[in-house]
């Protein structure tokens, strides 16, 4: 009988020589959907013949042994049959030739990652493809944790390889002078996994966003130049290391400012800084490194009391420049409450007002809710609240919502 | 894409929930959808066991008490949204008090294609 964690090493290792020989298929072939289906039966027969019989000495050689003998099988049986033969016999000869000498199979992946979050392949479905190729993950898996259909994501699927394999969609790191608006695809789409991993509270959720932080760390190891690689991994850990402080012993939603920072997990903390560091240190630069600073400010604020809060404030102003995205100006609102007082954020706050955007964000109505109930506005407090209440998906944050409302002083 | 949100309860379950509060959520979720969306709260419908159901087969026509079908949740209620994306749709029926206690069938409405020449 294996253990949680036997089970867990040998999918990890079955994910990671998965992952590895579908790029280098994938990159060959330009064909994904051909590469995935020569691997499946032996990834599926590693991940339930592995966690018992322990992982093979040599991973790759293991499952490339396997999808040999399936793909003869499967020449042999379409024998008859002209249609498929020839991608067929394709991806058989790719197979035979890196069953050769599995030693020398080059890590594709990161071709393929920028090949799955290419400008040509719909924003939405990056991080699906992601999940899918490089990590093995189902469709089935992957549907669940974006509340989609599962038939509806494995056509989306379907369709974004076909999109690849057709539209001449490059195998390869892109170009310097390319590289920071691609790298920034790539980095969104597995950013994109985690915070769907954070944001829903279901079952599939805390699984997605260690996938998501696996893929961070696989993309850091693949380029370790990149500070902005090593920025978002510290995003997420900070945020991962929160967790456990997230919701108390009954299910209620806490904020940052009343979490149990005992309950923190410091060694990802501590991972964290050091990536942040390690990232930015010429002062950070990136978005993704401002928002690992932010982050590395409000623990450090929890942890050692200091007042960080005119820190986080200039993070944000630079962080809006940089992306003059209106969730940004949001969040600098509440750190300008902090700074200057909650009449200055809800100056701010109106600025956005006019935002079609923010009109379903409940965060914005949160947030304008939270200060006008600070100011003593009860009417507008009420009715911002109710809009956020309205708004949430997640019944922990609208209980605590509700009680937000019930503590409005009558009259 | 304008859907049809079908609201089906467990009946049972949404009784014994608190009602003050269910109320309380449902004016929430209906001054959201109408300030985000622009639709209208939709209707709500009386308990299953109000329903009468007529069936003409042939010349001969029944007309029952009870719903079409005996089943554990029941239509109750709906609500139409104009959004963009499935994903959206699916969001809102999350944030409906109904989706609790029940389910939530999101169906797209008819466009005639009128591509016939």
């Amino acid at each position: 009988v294996s253990s949680g964690e036997a089970v867990r090493t040998a999918e990890r290792v079955a994910r990671e020589s998965y992952g590895r020989l579908v790029a280098f298929l994938a990159a060959r072939t330009r064909d994904v959907a051909g590469a995935e289906d020569a691997l499946s039966e032996a990834f599926a027969a590693a991940l339930r013949m592995w966690p018992d019989d322990g992982v093979p000495d040599n991973p790759d050689a293991w499952l490339l042994t396997v999808a040999r003998r399936r793909q003869t099988d499967a020449l042999r049986r379409r024998q008859t049959r002209s249609a498929g033969e020839e991608h067929l016999q394709l991806m058989a000869d790719e197979i035979e030739d890196a069953a050769e000498s599995p030693a020398e199979i080059p890590d594709r992946r990161l071709a393929l990652m920028f090949a799955c979050a290419h400008p040509a392949i719909e924003r939405g479905m990056r991080a699906p493809l992601i999940l899918q190729t490089i990590l093995g993950l189902t469709a089935i898996d992957i549907a669940a944790a974006f509340l989609i259909p599962p038939a509806t994501m494995g056509q989306r699927l379907v369709r974004a390889k076909m999109r690849i394999r057709d539209a001449g969609i490059p195998f390869a790191v892109p170009e310097k002078e390319e590289m920071p608006e691609r790298l920034e695809a790539v980095l969104d789409a597995i950013y994109a996994a985690y915070t769907k991993g954070w944001n829903e509270v279901g079952d599939a959720a805390p699984e997605l966003a260690e996938e998501a932080i696996w893929l961070g760390r696989l993309l850091v190891s693949l380029m370790p130049g990149e500070p902005e690689a090593k920025g978002m991994l510290a995003l997420m850990l900070y945020a991962e290391a929160r967790r456990p402080a997230r919701r108390d012993s009954a299910g209620a939603y806490v904020p940052l400012d009343r979490q149990d920072v005992a309950l923190w997990d410091r060694e990802q903390l501590g991972l964290a800084e050091q990536l942040l560091r390690a990232a930015s240190s010429g002062g950070p630069s990136g978005r993704y490194q401002l928002e690992a600073a932010i982050q590395s400010a409000h623990t450090a604020r929890r942890i050692t009391g200091a007042d960080t809060w005119p820190a986080i404030l200039a993070l944000y102003t630079h962080l809006e420049q940089l992306t003059h995205s209106p969730v940004v100006r949001l969040n600098r609102a509440v750190a300008l409450a902090e700074t200057d007082g909650a009449e200055a954020a809800l100056a701010l706050i109106d600025t956005l007002a006019p935002d079609r955007r923010m009109t379903e964000y409940q965060p914005y109505w949160a947030a304008r809710g939270h200060l006008l109930a600070r100011l003593g506005r009860k009417d507008g407090a009420y009715e911002a609240l109710t809009m956020a209440i309205g708004l949430s998906t997640d019944n922990a944050v609208r209980h605590y919502l509700q009680e937000q409302v019930a503590k409005l002083p009558d009259g | 894409m304008r859907y049809m949100m079908l609201i089906h309860h467990d009946e049972p379950a949404l009784a014994a929930a608190d009602q003050k509060q269910l109320w309380q959520d449902y004016a929430a979720f209906n001054e959201a959808l109408n300030k985000a969306t622009g639709a209208s709260g939709g209707e709500r419908l009386e308990p299953a066991a109000s329903a009468t159901t007529v069936r003409t087969t042939g010349e001969k026509t029944d007309v029952l008490d009870g719903p079409y079908a005996d089943t554990k949740e029941q239509f109750a209620g709906y609500f139409f949204i104009d959004v963009p994306t499935l994903e959206e749709a699916v969001a809102w029926a999350k944030r409906c008090p109904s989706s609790r206690f029940g389910s939530i069938e999101i169906r797209p409405l008819h466009v005639p294609k009128g591509d016939w020449k």
